[in-house]
């Protein structure tokens, strides 16, 4: 072995080093993170290589055209995605530093401490407001003692409270559909999750209870790490601290084109493709 | 009054609407009322026979258990129709559920495809050959599937047995009926489950639910309704079903079994009607045997009125 090749690889171990201890240093900070994950349904690649790190207590946005990718990854960070017969999947999803994947992690586990809010308010109709939000607890057997307690906090919490304290043991159906998305996120708080998922949480719903869930995420991110994918990029500048855009383009898997502070992505995108989407001039 | 300032437009009159859509309207409805007009039919002919038996026979004829010129009671086939479907429902409830719990959520789609399919065609067997089948092949099993159930569990009142005679029991006939059940109950109870929208399952799936949580707190109520009229349509078989019952229960009228389903004999009006009406002595007993069938027929209606009012009373939320 010459020198020359000695000292490159002696570079190689220290940058790897230097990283490995950069990323110490950010671990405790960092709730989530997605490592080299790509995706398969059948032998279809839809995701390839996305990294993408959650610090605590932020909002991320996923940005990206329809069929990018974006409702996939974010179904892989709770472990959904397993459960679609044929889904296959490479890479780490780390929460607070540990592989979710890892043959010994009970996936009801993950799912309870990474809740999930989706595209269609989908509150379940043969039960109760208050049945609702306290159908986490039911359905996962865990126990509680305060349950009027959590029903109080977690409606407040959703912003909800005010509308539904006088009719709690009302069929959830009967609410319009910005409540039902609003009393969605209630009983995913319910559970008390550290990430909340967020797939396109205000498509169905009118600017007025858009505004509501966007409060509603603001002041959550306080004491939660919430990932939220969008279409509207006034949103995701609205309620983002950090923002990643996807993008598949001619039938290759969907990658992370760019990612960083919500400002820098919106204010000044270095890459062409973001400069373009942002500006709305596709997608 | 402002009605008459008010002039309303005619909106719903054949003059505003399309042509060829008035004529569909009413070779639709026309189709709708036929269904109606069998059911009228078939009630009233079946109640001008009872009304001259309840003439002569007075209410014994329903209350009374015996088929004995110039004695006839009818008690004992109806209360029979009714504890062979209690035993067949009790039996084919579970495994439909269990079926096609398997066949939406956890069966491969090629494993669930071949099995829907033969589950339909063991709707198609004939049920005179069903009917030999459990002559020939169930019986001498079940007979012993009886004796154990008596050695084992005969503590209880159900599985008692004094004769010591296993054959033409209840529990045989009640058995061949949850066969016959099994594929209509499945085919609605898997329609239904295979309807529960995705995005309740995903919600389910998002609070770490398991399997079985699943199912008890999110598809088994969404599909309530659809799960009970598809037994509801499977007890309708069994209610009726008359050829396979004949071949495998011995008809007694007296003493009632109301209970000891592994106990020689039992009744069911259909059973009765198909075993008689061919030796009836005359047209009077062919007009008792209807009288028979029309009483079926309001027994069937009134367990299905009973069905509905559980299905609307359980479980509905006020709005």
């Amino acid at each position: 072995m010459s020198t020359a090749e000695f000292d490159d690889v002696k570079i190689e171990d220290v940058q790897e080093l230097e990283k490995e201890i950069a990323m110490r240093g950010t671990a405790s900070a960092t709730e989530m993170e997605a490592r080299d994950v790509s995706v398969w349904f059948g032998k279809r690649k839809v995701l390839e290589g996305v990294s993408i790190a959650f610090p605590k207590n932020t909002v991320t946005a996923l940005i990206g055209p329809s069929g990018c990718g974006k409702s996939t990854f974010i179904r892989t960070l709770n472990r959904l995605h397993e459960l679609i017969p044929s889904a296959a999947l490479a890479g780490e999803v780390l929460y607070e530093g540990n592989d979710i994947y890892a043959p010994e992690v009970d996936p009801v586990h993950i799912r309870l401490k990474i809740g999930m809010v989706f595209q269609k308010p989908n509150p379940f109709p043969s039960m109760t407001i208050r049945g609702n939000v306290l159908s986490g607890l039911k359905l996962s057997g865990l126990k509680r003692s305060n349950h009027d307690d959590i029903v109080e906090h977690t409606l407040k919490a959703a912003g909800l409270w005010n509308e539904v304290k006088d009719r709690l043991n009302h069929a959830a159906g009967d609410l319009s559909g910005g409540q039902q998305q609003r009393l969605v996120i209630a009983r995913a708080l319910a559970v008390n999750p550290s990430v909340l998922l967020m797939d396109e949480p205000c498509s169905a719903l009118d600017p007025g209870s858009t505004l509501k869930i966007e409060e509603t995420i603001r002041e959550l991110s306080s004491e939660i790490t919430i990932i939220i994918v969008t279409h509207n990029m006034q949103q995701a500048v609205r309620v983002a601290d950090n923002t990643a855009f996807f993008l598949s383009t001619d039938g290759t898997p969907g990658h992370v084109i760019e990612q960083g502070p919500t400002t820098e992505i919106f204010g000044n995108p270095q890459d062409q493709r973001t400069l373009d989407y942002v500006n709305g001039r596709f997608g | 009054m402002s009605s008459t300032e008010t002039e309303f437009r005619d909106l719903q009159s054949a003059a505003t609407s399309h042509r060829g859509d008035r004529v569909f309207n009413r070779i639709i409805t026309a189709a709708a009322f036929t269904a109606l007009i069998v059911l009228a039919g078939i009630t009233i002919f079946l109640g001008f026979q009872a009304v001259p038996v309840l003439q002569t026979q007075g209410i014994d004829f329903l209350t009374t258990s015996i088929w004995d010129p110039p004695n006839y009671g009818i008690w004992g086939m109806l209360y029979g129709s009714l504890l062979l479907s209690i035993i067949a429902l009790v039996i084919a409830v579970p495994t439909s559920l269990l079926l096609s719990v398997f066949m939406v959520f956890l069966a491969p789609n090629s494993v669930a495809k071949v099995l829907t399919n033969l589950v339909d065609l063991m709707a198609a067997i004939p049920s005179v050959i069903l009917g030999l089948w459990a002559f020939y092949v169930l019986s001498p099993v079940s007979e012993q599937w009886q004796a154990l159930l008596n050695q084992y569990l005969g503590w209880i009142p159900i599985f008692q047995n004094s004769s010591g005679n296993f054959s033409g029991t209840p529990f045989t006939a009640g058995f061949i009926l949850a066969i016959m059940m099994i594929p209509i109950v499945t085919s609605v109870t898997r329609e239904v489950l295979g309807r529960t929208p995705p995005e309740l399952i995903n919600a389910a799936e998002a609070l770490g639910c398991s399997m079985w949580t699943m199912l008890r707190y999110v598809a088994l109520p969404y599909g309530r309704g659809g799960l009970v009229g598809g037994v509801m349509l499977g007890l309708g078989r069994a209610l009726g079903e008359t050829i396979a019952v004949f071949f495998v229960l011995k008809i007694v009228f007296d003493p009632v079994n109301y209970y000891n389903i592994i106990e020689s004999g039992g009744g069911s009006v259909a059973t009765l009607i198909v075993s008689k009406f061919g030796e009836a002595s005359g047209p009077y007993e062919t007009q008792l045997l209807l009288a028979a069938g029309f009483f079926l027929f309001m027994g069937t209606l009134l367990v299905n009125v009973v069905a509905n009012l559980i299905v609307n009373r359980t479980g509905r939320l006020k709005s």
